[in-house]
């Protein structure tokens, strides 16, 4: 079986060490804070303005001066600080953000990555994700292995405009969990029940499998 | 020096036809909806607007799209707005998508008389295209420039009349780069207080940069994602 998207945030999050400032992108990557390891001191950073971002907040207690970077109404931790769109950039430039977790629309062997725009049809934006990209040492992109055509969205080229250049070292999928390494997306865990040939075959871009790859643990 | 004006309307005054604005905010976290309803009012049109995002079709800057008041739009994200879509795609809008850390450093950059600054964001992307690129340490970087308006629409949640301007959680975003960039800026508040009110070791936007302030009124405050979670 594919992981659904709490598997996968739930993967992602054994990503997380102690001390980490994070920023998860909107959608999966967002779900991540729901499986922080209790007692682990994680801050998440909301490229809007938060360091140090809470739950949802209870019904009643919406503040509309207090959201995300997803537009969702949340709450500030004991600690939080506030600060404006430049320095929220100049921290995630300056490389001071431990873990980015982004979504994406495409990936390619040589870590290109594309997610803002699908030219005549769709212009969304690119918002922070550039930014974050061309930056952050250490991006986890988390996506579906497939488009809702079925269509492999690890690629041997993005075929879209892309959102940053060689910037992907690591992906997880529904499928299992990839490194970038050497133009190459090398297999490093098997999602529970799914089978290398499903991934061979939904696979677009060189994959390489080691043998013996190892089951994910979720 | 009086910076106090009335209302929006007045604050608007000299605001003409192809002028180029900036409009505080993140989503509709902290637009000065005083303002952009003015506008609306004043009917101008051609209008340049430097914002992060575009409001929704039927607040904040949505309501200038719908009255074709705006030409251009550079923004980072627009993905809330379907009518935007919709001018963009047809070419009856002209948009410049700009990353959202290189919008506000641009806006940074105008209102401190830096031309030009070299980011990594979008190396190799098609926003680089055309523009000059530099590598410094053995990475490549993409040259952007400062951005300036004739006027700046910022909202606070509290100002003095010496248009010292403290903002309020998230809703503080791209406002304090805005008012900085502004050739005119206004601010609305929704508390206008006296000198001496405000703590100034608390001030995020110092007076020098605000020409013009008021209070708002009736603020809606609308919320674009209401989520919550339930008490257990």
């Amino acid at each position: 079986m594919a992981l659904d998207k709490n598997q996968m945030a739930k993967r992602i999050a054994r990503e997380l060490q102690d001390g980490f400032y994070v920023n998860l992108g909107i959608g999966i990557p967002t779900l991540v804070a729901n499986h922080i390891p209790p007692g682990m001191d994680v801050t998440l950073q909301s490229e809007n303005g938060i360091l140090g971002m809470g739950e949802f907040p209870y019904d009643g207690e919406e503040d509309a001066d207090l959201i995300n970077a997803g537009k969702q109404t949340v709450t500030l931790k004991a600690g939080a600080a506030i600060f404006d769109s430049a320095t929220s950039f100049a921290m995630i430039r300056g490389q001071k953000v431990d873990l980015t977790v982004l979504g994406a629309m495409e990936v390619a062997e040589n870590g290109d990555i594309a997610s803002w725009k699908i030219p005549g049809k769709m212009v969304k934006g690119m918002g922070g994700a550039m930014d974050l990209v061309a930056s952050a040492q250490n991006i986890i992109v988390c996506m579906m292995h497939t488009n809702k055509h079925g269509d492999s969205k690890l690629l041997k080229r993005c075929s879209l405009p892309l959102t940053g250049v060689g910037c992907v070292k690591r992906v997880l999928t529904d499928l299992g969990m990839f490194d970038i390494t050497d133009g190459a997306f090398v297999l490093k865990e098997l999602a529970p029940g799914v089978t290398v040939d499903e991934v061979k075959a939904k696979t677009e871009g060189r994959l390489v499998v080691v043998e013996g790859v190892k089951e994910m643990v979720v | 020096m009086n910076k106090v004006v009335s209302n929006a309307d007045a604050a608007l005054e000299g605001l003409r036809d192809g002028m180029t604005l900036m409009v505080g905010g993140f989503g509709l976290c902290g637009i000065p909806e005083n303002l952009i309803a003015a506008l609306v009012r004043s009917g101008v049109k051609g209008l340049t607007c430097i914002s992060n995002n575009a409001g929704v079709d039927d607040f904040g800057l949505g309501l200038l799209l719908k009255q074709r008041q705006i030409k251009k739009m550079i923004a980072s994200y627009v993905g809330e707005n379907a009518e935007f879509e919709r001018q963009l795609l047809s070419g009856e809008l002209e948009v410049d998508l700009t990353p959202q850390g290189t919008l506000a450093e641009r806006c940074r950059a105008g209102g401190a008389g830096i031309p030009a600054f070299f980011t990594p964001t979008g190396y190799g992307t098609e926003v680089a295209e055309g523009k000059e690129t530099r590598e410094f340490d053995g990475k490549m970087y993409v040259m952007e420039h400062w951005l300036r308006a004739d006027f700046s629409l910022v909202k606070a949640w509290k100002g003095d009349t010496n248009g010292n301007l403290v903002y309020r959680h998230t809703a503080r975003n791209f406002n304090p780069m805005m008012a900085m960039a502004g050739n005119i800026t206004i601010a609305e508040v929704e508390h206008l207080v006296q000198p001496g009110e405000l703590d100034p070791d608390q001030i995020h936007t110092p007076g020098i940069f605000v020409h013009r302030i008021f209070q708002g009124e009736k603020y809606e405050k609308r919320i674009e994602q209401r989520t919550v979670r339930q008490r257990s």
